[in-house]
């Protein structure tokens, strides 16, 4: 019964989600305002259905309703509450339902946090976040119904998957999917503003925060996915360029120009079109990404349920959508009018540069995905694309980013003196290069001309965002004033590009100098490697609620100092007769050491996989760092235009709106 | 004229993306079904100095399966070839594909050895007579050392049950000359 209730909510959804777009979109276009005030209300009431259904599938799955072929096929009477409460967006049906219901969080906030847009605007990005939804809840309803009955009732369901029976994979989709999903934000307000048929400034400002948000979502998402890898597939790997992890990638990389061309937009009133472009294309990646994943058009480890039908389906509504998009942006785009103009020499042509280095890296990355594809249309043979390839031509695409940054930090809008501008660079790049080369000649001796290269370009990026707050304070007299006065949003940009460093360093040292080796061990048998000792102290079997376990103990000693005992264990899950190591690690600021437990030998002997990973945990502290530098961005942007809107009624003056 | 740049590049991608569609690169046939599995001489994964001829598979039905440590989707289909070679009795040999020897060994002992033996193809050259151009993928080979049957990715219950075991045990009926 609750299931035909989950089934009824998603369809009166679907309703709410029609009226959302047409009604809003049409009253904009004839100026009806009876029409336009129905945007908020249909938007929260799909939000409302959407989360309904979403509950319900969430209690079938508590309660082990295996009568749902859904529930059936990923649960089990035996997995813990908090795994079968996962398992909801474990496989195909449920993730896209969370998809939906993400989509609604987004348009809700938008319908909340949107009084100081023009009723018109509003109506039209809201009409075409209820455009985005129909498809999906279509889709949906279609192809991959979550509430789908089967018959007759198994006893006892086949379990979740046990790569996703961790604690990282119940929160790495939600926050990737709010990443993802937010960019349809950025997107509806570049195609309102299309519609409007007036490309100023305005849409850029307004969509701004919308934007950052999606972006640290995406940052943090990604990282999480890449953290879980870590220890979850028990070999140490972070990323591993499999064609899901590029479907993140890849809109991350476009989100990044955005984020940056957004500024330049609404700062200097440049780039209007480039700007739309690329909000199109992050968000047309986003639906490649759910294409990708879905379809079964590329497999990959995280394929687990693909169909070819849904492909079509969700190929259908990317040609929707961006092709209509594209077609609209073809009209309007030509009567744009620019209004900034700058020098070569200018913090302008540094982003532009960027954005374009941007989009050439997640084309390289693009084509390295779908390449088996391309090369089976034009019947050119047989090539696999692996890792060597993202590594080979990545890395040169990056370089002349990290270059870039750099001058794009330190120089100024519109135009900057040469002669200035490269006495201001030259000790900055004297330094960051000697000084790498010094740390370089110093600690690694190994694969040394990488290492200095990653620890230069995070030096570069380090020094240049350094200097340029020194700039900004070093000619006032009360230096502690003169760091209040400093918006948030440049300290957002300083720990961003700072992050950005952070990471560089700790992909670059990992990549470098990551040792492993792997032995056979018997109880009590000790180990020196890595300056550490290992000494096995027991081998424990263990079952656990869906799995039986071999677990190894091992003490981990430096110079006679008990350092850590770490625990890994070898799980065989019983339903699904699948075996998993589970990592033991002790996580250092400087250091991880991992060790995974391999197969049984004979007589009573392991082989043990021992792994000494510098740095490792500088990868993911640099994400962090980025989502704080744009949350930084976001809350002074949010307290500026609260100021502005607030002096804007009080002066009744619509030319406060538009200086900066 | 500039402004319709973007909108046909990605018709272009569309295009592409229909095709792939269809296409399903699963079911391509091989040129190879039918003919006499490309001969080769490689050493094994565990022991450099041994060789493994594709002659000594000869006499019994054998099946070959190419796989990467560096290869996603191998992960999904391990754990199956390690449950059909315990419950069938499966003349399983790896074809170790462009890998390195050290992280192909780890991958064996961290997920279990399921083949009798792997030939170490570090270059890819077998691989390439054997038009191998999605990792995994797996070929039976009748008594006479016949390429019989192709799959092209990995192997689910499904297709080992319906077509994968079915044709091996026909395969084994059938008399060797």
């Amino acid at each position: 019964m609750i299931v035909e209730l989950g089934n009824i909510s998603l369809i009166a959804a679907l309703a709410m989600a029609i009226m959302q777009c047409v009604f809003p979109i049409l009253g904009a276009a004839k100026g009806n305002q009876t029409w336009m005030s129905l945007a908020r209300p249909t938007a929260r009431l799909q939000f409302l259905f959407v989360l309904i259904a979403f509950m319900i599938l969430v209690y079938s799955f508590l309660v082990n309703d295996f009568s749902i072929a859904y529930v059936a096929n990923n649960s089990n009477t035996l997995l813990p509450w908090f795994y079968r409460f996962s398992a909801v967006w474990g496989a195909h049906e449920g993730s896209l339902l969370l998809w939906v219901l993400i989509l609604n969080i987004w348009t809700i906030a938008v319908t909340f946090f949107s009084r100081h847009l023009p009723e018109h605007f509003l109506s039209r990005v809201i009409g075409v976040m209820g455009l985005v939804s129909i498809g999906f809840l279509l889709f949906m309803l279609f192809t991959s119904n979550p509430f789908e009955r089967l018959f007759p009732v198994p006893v006892d369901g086949a379990d979740l998957n046990p790569l996703l029976q961790d604690i990282g994979l119940i929160i790495h989709p939600p926050i990737l999917y709010m990443g993802y999903v937010g960019f349809s934000v950025a997107f509806s307000f570049a195609i309102a503003a299309l519609l409007a048929g007036n490309l100023d400034i305005t849409w850029a400002r307004w969509s701004r925060p919308w934007t950052l948000l999606a972006w640290i979502f995406l940052t943090l998402g990604i990282a999480l996915g890449s953290w879980w890898a870590y220890y979850e597939l028990g070999w140490g790997g972070w990323w591993f360029w499999d064609p899901v992890e590029n479907a993140s990638f890849m809109p991350w990389l476009i989100g990044t120009a955005l984020i940056h061309s957004l500024a330049a937009t609404d700062k200097r009133g440049i780039f209007k079109n480039w700007t739309i472009l690329l909000a199109i294309c992050a968000f047309a990646l986003s639906l490649l990404g759910t294409f990708l994943v879905r379809s079964g058009v590329l497999t990959s480890v995280h394929a687990f349920a693909t169909d070819p039908t849904r492909g079509i389906f969700i190929l259908a509504l990317l040609v929707i959508f961006i092709g209509s998009s594209l077609v609209l942006y073809a009209m309007r785009a030509p009567s744009t009018k620019t209004t900034g103009s700058f020098e070569i020499l200018s913090r302008e042509t540094f982003l532009l540069f960027n954005s374009i280095l941007l989009l050439v890296a997640m084309l390289t990355v693009l084509l390295g995905t779908i390449y088996p594809l391309i090369i089976e249309a034009l019947n050119l043979g047989k090539l696999s694309v692996g890792a060597p390839y993202f590594n080979a031509v990545f890395i040169p695409v990056m370089t002349p980013l990290v270059i870039f940054l750099g001058f794009g930090v330190l120089s100024k809008w519109k135009q900057n003196n040469f002669i200035k501008f490269l006495r201001k660079m030259r000790a900055l790049l004297i330094s960051s290069v000697l000084i790498g080369v010094c740390i370089g000649a110093v600690f690694y001796a190994e694969n040394q001309l990488k290492s200095i290269a990653g620890i230069v370009a995070a030096l570069w990026i380090s020094f240049t965002s350094l200097y340029s707050l020194f700039i900004k304070i070093k000619d006032k007299k009360d230096k502690i004033i003169a760091f209040k006065v400093i918006p948030y949003s440049f300290y957002g940009m300083l720990i961003a590009h700072i992050g950005f460093a952070v990471s560089i360093t700790g992909i670059t040292i990992t990549s470098q100098h990551s040792v492993d080796i792997h032995q056979r061990m018997k109880v009590n048998d000790k180990i020196e490697f890595a300056d550490y000792k290992f000494h096995l102290k027991d081998l424990e079997i263990l079952s656990g609620p869906n799995y039986q376990a071999t677990e190894a103990v091992v003490d981990v000693i430096k110079k006679d100092q008990l350092i850590t005992t770490l625990r890994s264990q070898k799980r065989i899950y019983t339903v699904r007769n699948m075996p998993m190591t589970e990592a033991g690690i002790d996580a250092g600021f400087t250091r991880d050491i991992y060790i995974s437990l391999g197969e049984p030998l004979d007589d009573g002997a392991w082989s043990i996989r021992l792994y000494h990973k510098p740095f490792v945990r500088w990868i993911w502290l640099g994400a962090i760092l980025m989502a704080i530098g744009g949350l930084l961005a976001i809350i002074d942007r949010r307290y500026r235009l609260h100021k502005l809107v607030k002096k804007a009624s009080s002066n009744n003056n619509e030319a406060v709106l538009t200086t900066k | 004229m500039r402004y319709l740049f973007p909108l046909v590049i990605f018709a272009g991608l569309a295009t592409l993306f229909v095709f792939g569609l269809q296409n399903d690169p699963r079911y391509v046939p091989s040129p190879l079904i039918n003919k006499a599995a490309p001969e080769f001489i490689l050493p094994t994964l565990h022991k450099p100095d041994q060789n493994i001829n594709i002659n000594d598979l000869k006499g019994k039905v054998s099946i070959i399966n190419v796989w990467a440590s560096w290869c996603a989707a191998c992960r999904i289909e391990h754990p199956l070839l390690n449950n059909y070679t315990r419950k069938h009795q499966l003349n399983l040999y790896g074809l170790n594909y462009k890998d390195k020897r050290s992280d192909a060994l780890q991958w064996l002992e961290n997920l279990g050895n399921p083949y009798i033996e792997s030939a170490y193809d570090e270059i890819g050259t077998v691989g390439i007579d054997y038009g191998v151009y999605g990792v995994p993928e797996t070929f039976i080979l009748d008594k006479k050392g016949t390429i019989r049957y192709k799959h092209i990715g990995p192997i689910d219950d499904k297709q080992f049950n319906r077509i994968i075991m079915p044709l091996i045990t026909k395969l084994e009926q059938e008399q060797h000359p």
